[in-house]
């Protein structure tokens, strides 16, 4: 993306939460920013990445974006890093250390919570974090409060020579609002000053700096009590009062506009004393938190009395819906008129795209007998979906390697002959597979890999990676090659393979065969993601109406072009009674990849002609 | 506070331009000084997913989230997808729809059904409906993309603000970024215009 003027001061700008951190980063003189890509967090460095003056990277995990961050805050300049939920279990390792050695040059760690699992694999409470390595954390509210406390998170660092979290929730990240933005002010890095007792952690410099944290944390405790982010909203009906942080306080001033609310914007560490004094003020005080009851912990350990997880859900978002009813029911007061339950419509699950190259491997994969297959995290997850069920766990990044291992060390008697399988992409193996395939190298585990490289981040929207030679601005940059990556991790060359995934029969015989010997195989396919540039469409293919025999062998490809028009029940000559599926392709859909064609028996599915006018299939 | 807010909420499927049909519905209502947000879940929505996309503005906004039961509008830009969520509407609110249907796989392969009349049980909940083929005109007009705004036609006369004041955001966003694309947008736009004045023409016959 190239660099482009950004918005003059005082504009009001409709931004997303991520929109508004990228200016407030850029306003605020930051000079390195970092992160690997992941839902609802990726929009922050793909934004920053188009503002002059700022060094932007997309890092091949969280742990090294975040020590990219470390070490030009330690340089003196301010440095931003940005990641889900979860990348922080990944760069927690330096975290937990970095709260020890503290900063220079302010170093701000946006965490985006994907509350309500919009596109994760679990729910977390970032804002542990805070309480765990003793660190401040922000919680804005909107894409106003996004922009103006990343502001004051880079001067609070500063000022106390710490990093700061900045708690996100996908309702923050994924919202657009109206937000002022200002100018920017340039600050020069202060340079990197050689300080071994601060800078190099060995457990002598590591026990003296223990209470200089906790000191820290003290003072950052009395600027939470005196900080105008933590704020009272007075209420004309104090029978309940609402401590609250976050986008739940958007929810509850919506829900009751008339009750108290202490607001708290900086909400670590918390301001005891300020939640103490507004207490007093209310019947009953409710603690209305996203997700975890850490604030309502703190509370109920130092005397304050509330309410909170007892009656809200202590899981997704406490959006009006939610908490309406159940602040009623606690004040005796009637629930609302019933609204209309939801029809009853079809799921509709992501799906995989047209002409996917994934599509051909999952088709072949659940052509396969006895075997198991570790998954990963990555849009090939759908394998674990119809109809191809070809996907048997998932659980982090890269971990599809040590289970896959796992699968094979831990396998029962039953299961002595079972085939293991990994599958895993391009960016995860990257990110933390190769570690895994090391482990299962270097102790002679029988798993036979295959490395999906389609040349992209794909889940998250085709972000460039080292895969593909190209850097977070689109220009070239040294591209790894995955088979004499693999080929030096140990794995022989005879067991090493690259596949174009769009040749099925080429596919089948590899995996058939590579399954079959019992040490460590990569197979590598090597088309890339078709939402990318690299994607080259050909001309689409049709399906010959009389010649259709209703066999469905295309429709396991599982391509969203491919279409049932018409089903019919029909006896074999073995008396089985099966349900034929005619089908149709959306010409305007395909892409010509020729999966679907593979598999057709009855040679029903051609070419269009070229110049011929393509269609979409009309369902009235 | 709630009185002042409209609540608008386009549904569809991943790839079909709905969180940007949203979008110029937003800078609409913004360029007339009202307070605005907008939210959806998009993680996973460009793989044909569903995308539901809520937009609030008024005098002052706060949750960004529309309450089920609560919509004054339902902009639909799939037929299974308007039935889906038309429990948001307030009673008696209306469905602009688009009566093409996009069968997802889990129906092709025989897992689900289709439902088999999206439009009578819609109406059947009590609220109007006003339906045409948004698909069908887009690629009578060149380029099934149109049917963005073709929908945002069929909704501009049911805001509370002239038509005009979003055909000039449907103007402003494409002569920034694909200007040789402004008048056919402009013709797609008319053309829903008129097909939800005729299908409510319709919808008042039968009643």
């Amino acid at each position: 993306m190239a660099a482009v003027m950004p918005a003059p001061a005082q504009t009001r700008l409709f931004l997303s939460g991520n929109e508004a951190v990228a200016r407030a980063v850029w306003e605020s003189g930051c000079r390195v920013a970092a992160a690997y890509p992941g839902t609802p967090s990726t929009e922050m460095l793909e934004e920053i990445s188009g503002y002059p003056d700022i060094y932007a990277e997309w890092s091949v995990n969280e742990k090294v974006s975040l020590e990219v961050a470390i070490g030009a805050a330690y340089a003196g300049s301010r440095a931003f890093c940005a990641m889900k939920h979860v990348g922080m279990n990944v760069a927690s390792d330096a975290l937990m250390t970095l709260t020890l050695t503290g900063v220079i040059g302010g170093l701000v760690i946006a965490i985006a919570d994907d509350v309500g699992l919009s596109s994760s694999q679990n729910e977390q409470d970032s804002r542990y974090w805070g309480r765990f390595a003793h660190l401040p954390v922000f919680e804005p509210a909107d894409s106003q409060e996004a922009y103006e406390m990343t502001k004051a998170a880079f001067d609070l660092s500063e000022r106390f020579q710490c990093p700061v979290i900045l708690r996100l929730t996908t309702r923050i990240c994924h919202v657009k609002a109206l937000a002022t933005v200002g100018e920017r002010s340039e600050h020069a890095a202060a340079g990197f000053k050689k300080d071994v007792a601060r800078w190099v952690m060995t457990p002598a410099g590591a026990v003296r700096r223990i209470p200089l944290m906790f000191e820290r944390e003290q003072a950052l405790r009395a600027e939470a009590e005196a900080s105008a982010l933590n704020f009272v909203d007075a209420g004309t009906d104090a029978r309940v009062g609402f401590v609250t942080s976050g986008p739940a306080y958007m929810h509850v001033r919506e829900s009751f506009p008339d009750a108290p609310v202490l607001k708290l914007g900086l909400s670590c560490p918390l301001p005891l004393e300020k939640i103490r004094a507004f207490a007093a003020t209310v019947d009953k005080l409710i603690v209305a938190e996203e997700v975890e009851p850490l604030i309502e912990t703190e509370l109920k350990a130092n005397g304050i009395a509330c309410v909170g997880k007892e009656i809200l859900p202590r899981q997704g978002e406490l959006a009006p819906h939610v908490l309406k009813p159940i602040i009623a029911k606690l004040l005796g007061e009637p629930a609302r008129e019933a609204i209309a339950p939801p029809a009853q419509v079809f799921p509709r699950p992501p799906t995989m795209c047209v002409a996917c190259p994934h599509l051909g491997v999952y088709y072949t994969l659940s052509q396969l007998k006895n075997i198991t297959i570790a998954g990963d995290i990555g849009c090939y997850t759908l394998g674990a979906g119809h109809p191809w069920n070809a996907l048997d766990t998932t659980i982090s990044m890269g971990a599809s390697m040590g289970i896959a291992m796992g699968l094979d060390k831990g396998r029962g008697e039953a299961d002595k002959d079972k085939r293991i399988l990994a599958v895993i992409g391009d960016s995860t193996f990257m990110h933390m597979g190769m570690q895994g395939l090391l482990d299962i190298v270097y102790n002679k585990g029988n798993v036979t890999v295959l490395i999906l490289d389609n040349r992209a981040v794909g889940m998250t929207g085709g972000q460039n990676n080292p895969g593909n030679g190209r850097d977070i601005h689109g220009e070239a940059a040294p591209r790894v090659d995955f088979a004499k990556l693999v080929e030096s991790l140990g794995v022989k060359p005879e067991r090493i393979h690259v596949v174009d995934p769009y040749l099925l029969p080429v596919l089948f015989k590899t995996l058939r065969d590579e399954i079959k010997v019992p040490e460590v195989s990569v197979i590598i396919t090597n088309q890339p993601c078709v939402l990318v540039d690299d994607y080259k469409k050909q001309q689409p293919f049709e399906v010959i109406d009389d010649k259709c025999t209703g066999c469905g062998n295309c429709v396991e490809v599982g391509c969203p072009a491919i279409h049932v028009m018409r089903r019919e029940k029909a006896v074999k000559p073995s008396g089985k009674e099966v349900e034929l599926q005619f089908v149709q392709i959306e010409t305007a859909a395909c892409t010509g990849c020729g999966l679907c064609v593979q598999p057709c028996a009855p040679d029903a599915i051609v070419k269009v002609a070229p110049g011929a006018p393509v269609g979409i299939l009309k369902r009235h | 506070m709630e009185r002042d807010v409209t609540n608008i909420l386009v549904v569809g499927i991943g790839g079909q331009g709905v969180m940007t049909a949203t979008e110029i519905l937003a800078e609409a209502a913004i360029a007339l000084g009202f307070d605005a947000k907008k939210t959806e879940v998009a993680g996973m929505a460009q793989r044909g997913g569903v995308v539901s996309s809520h937009l609030r503005f008024g005098p002052r906004v706060l949750s960004p989230q529309i309450t089920a039961g609560s919509a004054d509008l339902l902009l639909a830009f799939e037929a299974a997808e308007a039935l889906r969520w038309c429990h948001y509407l307030k009673p008696g609110a209306l469905v602009l729809m688009n009566t093409a249907k996009l069968v997802p796989p889990v129906v092709n392969i025989g897992l689900y059904d289709y439902p088999a009349d999206p439009v009578a049980e819609i109406r059947a909940q009590g609220h109007d409906v006003h339906a045409f083929d948004a698909m069908d005109i887009a690629v009578t007009l060149g380029d099934v993309r149109l049917g963005n705004s073709v929908m945002l036609g069929a909704a501009a006369d049911h805001l509370p603000f002239p038509a005009e004041q979003l055909l000039a955001a449907i103007v402003k966003r494409f002569a920034s970024r694909k200007p040789q694309l402004v008048d056919l947008n402009r013709r797609a736009f008319e053309a829903g215009r008129a097909a939800d004045a005729a299908a409510g023409h319709k919808e008042k016959q039968a009643a």
